[in-house]
């Protein structure tokens, strides 16, 4: 096949045009990860002085200090990656959890207002989280959630998106099965939970994958919804505040090491479940 | 397209009538069921989205500082807007320059994802490369990572003894901290470095005609980078995804019609990719018009305002400015655009029959 366009001497500087861009844009991408992940295990004026080098200068050595650097009074590392950790999985659950049940209900349900519900979805996939934050956060003091758990998890469950993805998969799924389960004799919840619900797997691993990442790296929420708790800030939030905290002196190598165990967990998730990421970004797509 | 429900057979009964008896589960008792299944997401959207939007609106009318509460307020009709878009004074001037700062931003982040983006994936969907996957995920990577953790390695790098300097040839640069403008920059480079007097005497709601042009300042470009190096992979993943949609037998047709590899692409992979651009584009502008995290975490509106944005001014104003209803204003004229961005894309979507 590839004998019919065979590749003439003008191909072979356009391949090695191709590559040479390829590869200067893959350093462009990863060399920063890999200097930070060099830096944070680096000493502070090893740092100022060899800021592109990747192994330490021998003169300095390496050094743990970045790493100590993020469990003292004002930087409470390990306490955000609990908070992290903890919003990132109950919100999760309870946002696949109601998305899903919530589309499929509007896929293969039939009731009064299903249209007004659907229309009001569409509308609220228009709407970004930045143009709400002062009545998100009034209505978290009106319901007493302020600076509590429950109102840095509790907004974050509920995701026009999420509804909206569940439906499109719950779409894809025939009726006929919905009419043998009834035969069967299961219940309107049986039928969801033991047999849609399995079917829709794929769609219910994407969603989860998409909000793992979404939740974990979300800090306009926990920006607005825990103001005056620091014990509850989750990492993104705490490490946004970090550099207040210090004056002119830079820590960079604790700085650095705080950013890459917030994208640890992610990059993980990311290595696992690749093609979920992939199919995320034709989803969003999808949303329009 | 997405927006349009497509018949099912639930639909296709009327959504009141009495239950046909014989259509399956669905059916029975189905109006109070389908409400269960959807009330708990429904109830929470209602609370923490929809009703957020009217209290906007709402608030922004009244003579709220956001330090108590807003139904104790005045109503004040229109004059929150009123201070942001014609009063004379700080308020209308740092909205003014909020939305020049982000007009420069989106000008540079939205061409150069795009064409970069576009670049990789069309090198990358060569079927003789090798290492695709390699490439694909060192591209994307940086789009899954946290705004807020990008960003403070972007600081790093960017420090006046850091990296980038240390790379670049020529004198270091305080990225950061300089609030001057590349416009104007230039303008010096040729010599202009003194303003024509017109430009100084004369302002558009505030802000001299000079500063109107001034480009984004260094620091905002800085953050130009950072995010336009965070999106690129997202996007190259949705042209990847395009491309492959474009059958090979329209490249090979081009080919055998003694079209050159640049003609094809000019003739043949551009206009097919059109929906597609035009898609990238446009979830570029309602994103770009929105930033706000890198803000935050980099340059907190400095230096000298330069990277003050309507999404941040919203923020700094009702937070830390106890002018909690004037940011409630800018918040809607900014749901107001990006809705407006939003519908012009879904309707040309549609009406393209692409996706």
């Amino acid at each position: 096949m590839a004998a019919a366009h065979a590749p003439g001497p003008t191909a072979g500087w356009r391949r090695y045009l191709g590559y040479a861009v390829l590869i200067f844009f893959a350093l462009v991408f990863i060399f920063p990860f890999v200097l930070s992940l060099a830096s944070s295990f680096k000493t502070l004026p090893d740092i100022q002085a060899n800021p592109v080098r990747l192994l330490a200068d021998p003169e300095y050595g390496w050094t743990l200090d970045g790493i100590q650097g993020l469990n003292t009074e004002s930087v409470r590392l390990p306490r955000w990656f609990l908070n992290s950790t903890v919003v990132t999985v109950i919100a999760t659950l309870g946002r696949v959890f109601l998305a899903s049940m919530a589309g499929y209900a509007l896929a293969k349900m039939s009731y009064p207002g299903k249209q007004i519900l659907f229309a009001l979805i569409i509308v609220l996939l228009a709407v970004p989280g930045v143009v709400l934050l002062i009545p998100k956060f009034l209505i978290l003091k009106q319901l007493g959630l302020l600076n509590t758990y429950a109102g840095l998890i509790l907004p974050l469950v509920f995701d026009a998106f999420a509804i909206f993805l569940m439906k499109q998969f719950f779409e894809q799924l025939p009726d006929e099965l919905i009419e043998a389960a009834a035969i069967d004799g299961a219940s309107a919840w049986q039928t969801f939970s033991r047999v849609m619900l399995p079917l829709a797997a794929p769609g219910v691993i994407a969603l989860t994958i998409l909000s793992v990442q979404g939740i974990w790296n979300e800090f306009l929420h926990p920006l607005i919804a825990v103001p005056g708790a620091p014990e509850l800030a989750t990492l993104p939030l705490g490490l946004a505040n970090l550099r207040a905290s210090f004056g002119e002196n830079q820590p960079w190598n604790t700085i650095l090491a705080g950013s890459l165990t917030a994208t640890i967990p992610i990059a993980i998730v990311f290595f696992v479940f690749q093609r979920y990421f992939v199919q995320g970004v034709a989803a969003t797509g999808v949303k329009g | 397209m997405a927006v349009e429900t497509p018949p099912t057979v639930s639909e296709a009964a009327p959504a009141t009538g009495p239950l046909k008896v014989g259509r399956g589960t669905q059916l029975k008792g189905a109006g109070s069921l389908g409400w269960l299944f959807s009330a708990p997401a429904f109830i929470g959207l209602l609370v923490f989205v929809a009703i957020p939007i009217v209290l906007t609106a709402w608030v922004s009318l009244r003579d709220w500082s956001g330090l108590v509460s807003p139904f104790n307020t005045e109503y004040i009709g229109f004059e929150n807007y009123n201070e942001l878009l014609f009063e004379d004074g700080v308020r209308r001037t740092d909205f003014a320059l909020s939305i020049r700062n982000n007009f420069y931003y989106v000008l540079f982040v939205v061409p150069m994802q795009t064409t970069i983006a576009f670049v990789l994936a069309v090198i990358l969907n060569n079927k003789f490369l090798r290492g695709k996957g390699f490439f694909r995920t060192s591209y994307y990577f940086p789009s899954i990572t946290s705004s807020i953790a990008v960003t403070l390695i972007f600081l790093f790098l960017f420090q006046t003894q850091g990296a980038v300097n240390a790379i670049l040839p020529g004198d270091a640069i305080n990225w950061f901290n300089n609030a001057n403008g590349l416009f104007h920059n230039a303008l010096g480079v040729i010599g202009i470095d003194q303003p024509p007097a017109f430009m100084v005497e004369n302002d558009f709601m505030g802000v001299t005609f000079w500063q109107w042009i001034a480009g984004p300042s260094v620091a905002m470009f800085a953050i130009i980078l950072l995010v336009t190096w965070t999106t690129i992979g997202t996007f190259m993943l949705i042209f990847l995804a395009g491309l492959q949609s474009i059958p090979e037998s329209v490249d090979e047709a081009a080919k055998v019609d003694g079209a050159s590899t640049f003609q094809t692409f000019w003739h043949i992979t551009i206009p097919l990719m059109r929906p597609t651009i035009f898609f990238v584009v446009t979830i570029g502008l309602i994103a770009t018009w929105q930033v706000f995290d890198q803000i935050y975490a980099a340059s907190f509106g400095g230096p000298q305002k330069t990277t003050l944005t309507p999404a941040f001014l919203t923020y700094f104003q009702s937070f830390r400015n106890s002018e909690a209803a004037l940011g409630a204003a800018i918040a809607m004229m900014l749901l107001v655009v990006i809705v407006v961005f939003t519908f012009v894309q879904r309707r040309f979507i549609s009406s393209s029959g692409e996706r």
